[in-house]
């Protein structure tokens, strides 16, 4: 009995001070905002209303949407190249390839996003190039548009891509891809019908996070957008700092809450937690 | 055993998405030695003003120095947290497990935007209770901080428990050890490695978060990713390529110390 008493007391000592603080500085502030939702500039469905009709907002959606399926597409195709040579290269080939996932994983957004206004500005190093090479007259315009936010966001997104998919990878059974090949299956066929389809969840798990990520997503379309291609993230950030409508960047962030919300679900129902670390 | 390699195609898109992971990292390179105040190519002579500005502008060794101080503690902070919590799931396995697990994920699962007006939200609050700790301090910089990583600190502590043995455990209880004995003697000495690398992400994470830092922070509390983003902001400024450079030195100098510790058996 006191036994019992005793764990329960470590048990509640040891667990509950991160809960608490959890409680306190996050779960309370976030039903403080969805009251704000509700609440400001006056109290009822007014602000979530303005979701729903306004075009701005509308578009702005429409924009996320778009820009989050070619980043999901471009990210998880990307990684999934890079992770085959991760997981089954020699092991020169496979510490190249580690080398390249990590050191971008590791490096601040902000560094990285800066890296491509380098590369893809009017003055930046491509249009340079492409200009003294007499190849344009005038520079492309590769940034301050969708295009530079899908290759900022496909650059930052890759490595995450990448952790889901050689994780399946490295489950695979190397003797399924050799008995395809003694049984006469070609390399690209033996690619496409046995290896792909048994890394399938690592896929349908890759692209789930990176979707998710790339929702919620904020500094790299903020600086490759430039203000032009405002995805909703930015938006919530407009709305609270520039034109102070804080109801309505409230009720954008339960909405994008209860969004991910359901495509956690989505993706906890196909791929078992497991299979994402 | 033979094992499958990779043909000639998958690596030449592997390496083809190679190049496209490093490039931006490698272009800052020659901009920050532009002889010029704008971002542009150098062409001819190269310069070291960009360089030389981050050591005679106050502002950038200052937010480097609040960033430090705020990463350390938000770090110490998180991981402590994190280890408590994680030791008290794996020693006592309470009911609901999974459950508060998944609560304490929430801010690394939720879009940042959403944490980062959650977090607005809560300091604003505070900032008429106790000025010192709201909007726009370092303190409350450095909870936002540790709210953002305390997920990823009890991910990789409980990484590191799930290999811990449960039998030296039992033993240790079985031979009379406190409970206290047996976290700080039995368990956490296995669970080292997981612990010091709990404690750096974390400082990695708070030392380059903007998303949050950019709602809760105005003229006081300038982190050096909030430096950063006024450069990037306004009108480019190539000290930012300076600053970069340095910083992508420092996380392939910290990636490759990493390597060779982890490497060793003992680490």
């Amino acid at each position: 009995m006191t036994r019992h008493l005793s764990n329960r007391t470590g048990a509640a000592l040891t667990i509950a001070p991160l809960l608490l603080f959890l409680a306190v500085a996050y779960a309370w502030p976030f039903l403080g905002v969805v009251k704000w939702s509700f609440t400001l500039p006056e109290p009822g469905f007014g602000q979530y209303r303005t979701l729903v009709a306004d075009p701005l907002v509308q578009s702005v959606f429409l924009r996320t949407m778009r820009i989050c399926i070619a980043v999901t597409l471009a990210s998880v195709i990307g990684a999934y190249a890079i992770a085959v040579v991760w997981v089954r290269g020699t092991p020169t080939q496979r510490m190249l390839a580690e080398f390249c996932i990590l050191v971008p994983f590791w490096i601040s957004v902000l560094t990285r996003a800066f890296g491509w206004v380098a590369l893809l500005s009017n003055r930046g190093l491509i249009n340079t190039w492409l200009q003294s090479a007499g190849i344009i007259s005038e520079p492309l315009a590769l940034v301050r548009n969708e295009l530079g936010v899908i290759i900022g966001m496909t650059h930052f997104l890759i490595p995450f891509a990448v952790f889901p998919l050689a994780s399946a990878m490295r489950s695979l059974d190397d003797r399924v891809l050799l008995a395809a090949r003694g049984l006469g299956a070609s390399r690209t066929r033996t690619f496409w019908t046995v290896f792909v389809p048994m890394t399938a969840s690592g896929i349908i798990g890759s692209a789930l996070i990176v979707f998710v990520f790339a929702l919620g997503f904020f500094v790299t379309p903020a600086i490759l957008g430039g203000g032009r291609s405002v995805m909703v993230a930015e938006l919530v950030y407009l709305r609270i700092f520039q034109s102070p409508d804080w109801g309505l960047g409230a009720a954008i962030s339960v909405v994008l809450v209860l969004f991910v919300g359901l495509l956690m679900a989505l993706l906890f129902r196909y791929v078992r937690p497991k299979q994402l670390v | 055993m033979p094992t499958y390699r990779p043909g000639p195609v998958s690596l030449i898109a592997a390496t083809l998405v190679a190049l496209f992971l490093l490039m931006p990292l490698l272009a800052v390179v020659p901009v920050s030695f532009t002889p010029t105040r704008m971002l542009a190519m150098p062409s001819g002579e190269l310069s070291l003003r960009h360089y030389r500005a981050l050591i005679e502008d106050p502002r950038w060794i200052d937010s480097i120095l609040l960033s430090i101080r705020i990463g350390i503690v938000s770090s110490a902070f998180s991981t402590l947290l994190a280890l408590s919590f994680s030791l008290g799931v794996w020693m006592f396995q309470p009911r609901f497990t999974a459950l508060l697990i998944g609560f304490v994920l929430l801010p690394m699962v939720v879009p940042p935007v959403v944490s980062a007006i959650t977090i607005y939200f809560l300091l604003t609050s505070l900032s008429g209770v106790i000025p010192w700790f709201g909007y726009d301090t370092w303190l409350g910089v450095a909870m936002a901080h540790s709210i953002m990583t305390v997920p990823f600190a009890t991910v990789l502590i409980l990484v590191a428990l799930s290999q811990v043995d449960r039998r030296i455990d039992l033993a240790a209880r079985g031979l009379g050890a406190s409970v206290w004995d047996r976290a700080t003697k039995v368990i956490m000495p296995n669970i080292k490695f997981g612990i010091a690398t709990a404690a750096l992400l974390s400082f990695v994470l708070s030392w380059e978060e903007i998303g949050v830092t950019l709602f809760i922070t105005s003229v006081n509390a300038i982190t050096l990713p909030r430096l950063m983003w006024m450069g990037l902001r306004d009108n480019i400024d190539p000290s930012i390529a300076a600053i970069s450079v340095i910083l992508i030195l420092l996380t392939v100098c910290i990636l490759f110390t990493r390597r060779v510790v982890g490497q060793n058996p003992k680490g």
